[in-house]
């Protein structure tokens, strides 16, 4: 029941892509545009007590529902206008992206590290520690995410721990199976080989022989994955089951704004709007890494 | 070919039964239940009443072991909120999340297979850069605030559409739309890959040579090829399919599998979360097996691996 059905045996019998192909119209130009929003929230992130104009938190009901400052009833005092509770929607936004990137850069470095662990002793020794190894891989990979961080939210507690474990602990699978496909491809090389014969331990030769062979893979996954975390911690700040009111969590803001949509249509689109940029920028950002450094790897 | 299949199908066997046990600890590791059932008032003789009446006072393996052997015949106890019977819940919601599901997969299909094709052929062209930009979108856009935007706009101040719930066509455009996007961008990117790496190939240059109408060479001999890698990936999307259900079934109040998922963690109703949790798993494993054969099927070089 593997999700990835044929996993590493596909990869391997397909035939390599003539490498021309990909490098198209998008060629090896550095990718100004995502590099900067990246550059920019990342910024936002580490000085979120400097930048936000306002307390996250700090509540003013007499000012709820302040529409962007474009807006003949805004003010730039809250420049992108404000929630529920008077609170500053900008600052929220430039303090909910600490809490955003931490989420989503800690929840894919946990995952890759155990899942490249995995797939790489399960490359290395093959046989039957590679059969259980992947069943495992193939029954976590069919776990739905949302679900399993909906039942940890519930038996735990939703908490920002919680949330990145319950999403590395199935988003390890899917480094698992890719690293392992490429460990096969390197097994049958002769340097590998060659390493054997010198006497070098399973240790050496995974560590010091396999694993610089899969950091440029590992590297694509990472940054397309960062993204995709970013979703889904957002989807479970926003199902309630992600990280707990009052910090400010781009999900949890939309969530609020649900019901206030047609007389304040701001409170819920600009949380939407930065989810959508960052995650657009590591998107970018992987595509771009993965024509450059591994155009053989698929959109994964 | 049946050696093959036989292979799969005990694989996927053996992940639903590590699965089950899973799920099953899980829900039980979900706090008492019983503090959702009973009242504030309740003394602890009816909890301990309540307990015995639920069998929730057995061993763990006692208990795992009739869940077990109940849920291979259907049987997956009864709800500890609605009080009814689990099979039937999740036999009321299943077809409605199945209706919902296919409709987004033949909305992507049909909008993710001629951009896909034309975006290679017409490989830096404006089509090309708007379908690149159709799929970074659908891969960067929060689906849950595409839902809210969407009901905003187009059923709020538009009035086209209805806002949520089941009921006629319309009632599927919506939610379906949104389910399908990441859908239609992932499957659009594969395939205008798979497409260009295809025609560059030598076989396809030949059909050209030998005079093959453009069209033919490109929908019929370069597309089957083209579309292995969709096939391969069919199973990933497919369980991405289901999670994202999971949200917009939430957000357009759609009385699916989704929706009931969350309202059973939601109020603690373990029966419940285990059946949906092994239904959904054993239709992706289903789908997975139809896809791993269909591809054996494709093609031939793969029956031979392990």
């Amino acid at each position: 029941m593997s999700a990835e059905p044929t996993g590493g045996a596909v990869a391997d019998s397909l035939p390599a892509a003539p490498a021309r192909a990909r490098t198209g119209a998008r060629g090896r130009r550095l990718p100004v545009f995502a590099l900067s929003i990246i550059g920019a929230f990342v910024l936002a992130a580490l000085l979120a007590n400097v930048l936000s104009p306002a307390d996250p938190e700090e509540q003013s009901l007499r000012q709820r529902f302040t529409p962007p400052v474009w807006d003949e009833r805004g003010t730039w005092k809250h420049v992108l206008g404000t929630d529920r509770l008077g609170r500053d929607l900008l600052s929220r936004i430039i303090w909910g992206s600490r809490v955003s990137l931490t989420a989503g850069v800690l929840t894919v470095l946990l995952a890759s590290a155990f899942g490249a662990g995995v797939g790489l002793v399960a490359g290395y020794h093959g046989g039957r520690v590679d059969a259980a190894l992947m069943r495992i891989t193939d029954a976590t990979m069919s776990f739905p995410v949302i679900l399993l961080a909906l039942i940890l939210a519930v038996t735990v507690g939703p908490s920002f721990v919680n949330v990145v474990i319950a999403i590395a602990v199935i988003l390890w699978a899917r480094y698992a199976r890719v690293i392992r496909g490429q460990v096969l491809t390197l097994m049958e090389l002769d340097f590998i080989t060659q390493a054997r014969i010198a006497g070098a331990s399973a240790a050496r030769i995974i560590l010091r022989h396999l694993f610089p062979n899969t950091l440029n893979t590992l590297m694509v996954l990472v940054t397309l994955q960062v993204g995709y975390v970013i979703i889904v911690e957002a989807s479970l700040s926003f199902l309630g089951a992600g990280i707990p009111p009052p910090t400010p969590a781009w999900g949890s803001m939309i969530a609020e704004g649900r019901d206030f949509v047609t007389s304040a249509w701001w409170v819920s689109f600009f949380p939407g709007l930065a989810i959508l940029l960052v995650v657009l920028a590591f998107n970018l950002l992987g595509d771009w890494l993965r024509d450059t450094l591994d155009p053989k790897l698929r959109q994964l | 070919m049946a050696r093959f299949v036989l292979a799969r199908l005990v694989q996927s066997l053996v992940a639903l039964a590590i699965l089950s046990v899973v799920v099953f600890v899980l829900a039980r590791a979900t706090g008492d239940p019983l503090h959702l059932i009973l009242p504030m008032s309740a003394s602890e003789e009816d909890y301990a009443n309540a307990r015995r009446y639920l069998g929730l006072d057995r061993p763990y393996v006692e208990q795992y072991a009739s869940f077990v052997s109940r849920a291979l015949t259907g049987d997956f106890g009864t709800s500890l909120r609605a009080r009814r019977p689990v099979g039937e819940l999740i036999a009321q919601r299943l077809p409605n999340s199945l209706r919902l599901a296919a409709f987004a997969m033949s909305v992507s299909l049909l909008l993710a297979f001629p951009l896909g094709v034309l975006a290679a052929v017409w490989k830096g062209t404006g089509i090309d850069r708007a379908a690149q930009v159709i799929a970074v979108l659908g891969q960067s856009l929060p689906t849950f605030w595409v839902a809210i935007v969407l009901i905003e706009v187009v059923a709020g101040r538009l009035q086209w559409l209805p806002a949520g719930g089941i009921g006629g066509f319309t009632s599927y455009v919506l939610p379906g739309f949104t389910l399908g996007w990441f859908v239609v961008a992932g499957m659009m990117r594969l395939l205008r890959s798979g497409m260009l790496e295809v025609l560059d190939s030598e076989y396809v240059k030949l059909a050209r040579v030998k005079g093959v109408v453009e069209s033919r060479v490109v929908w019929v001999h370069a597309l089957k090829n083209a579309l292995i890698p969709v096939v391969t990936f069919a199973g990933i999307y497919f369980s991405i399919l289901v999670t994202t259900a999971i949200v917009v079934e939430t957000v357009f109040a759609w009385p699916g599998l989704g929706r009931l998922a969350y309202e059973a963690i939601s109020s603690r109703d373990f029966p419940v979360i285990q059946a949906v949790v092994l239904t959904t798993a054993a239709i992706v494993a289903v789908i997975n097996l139809s896809v791993d054969c269909l591809y054996a099927f494709i093609d031939p070089r793969i029956r031979y691996v392990r």
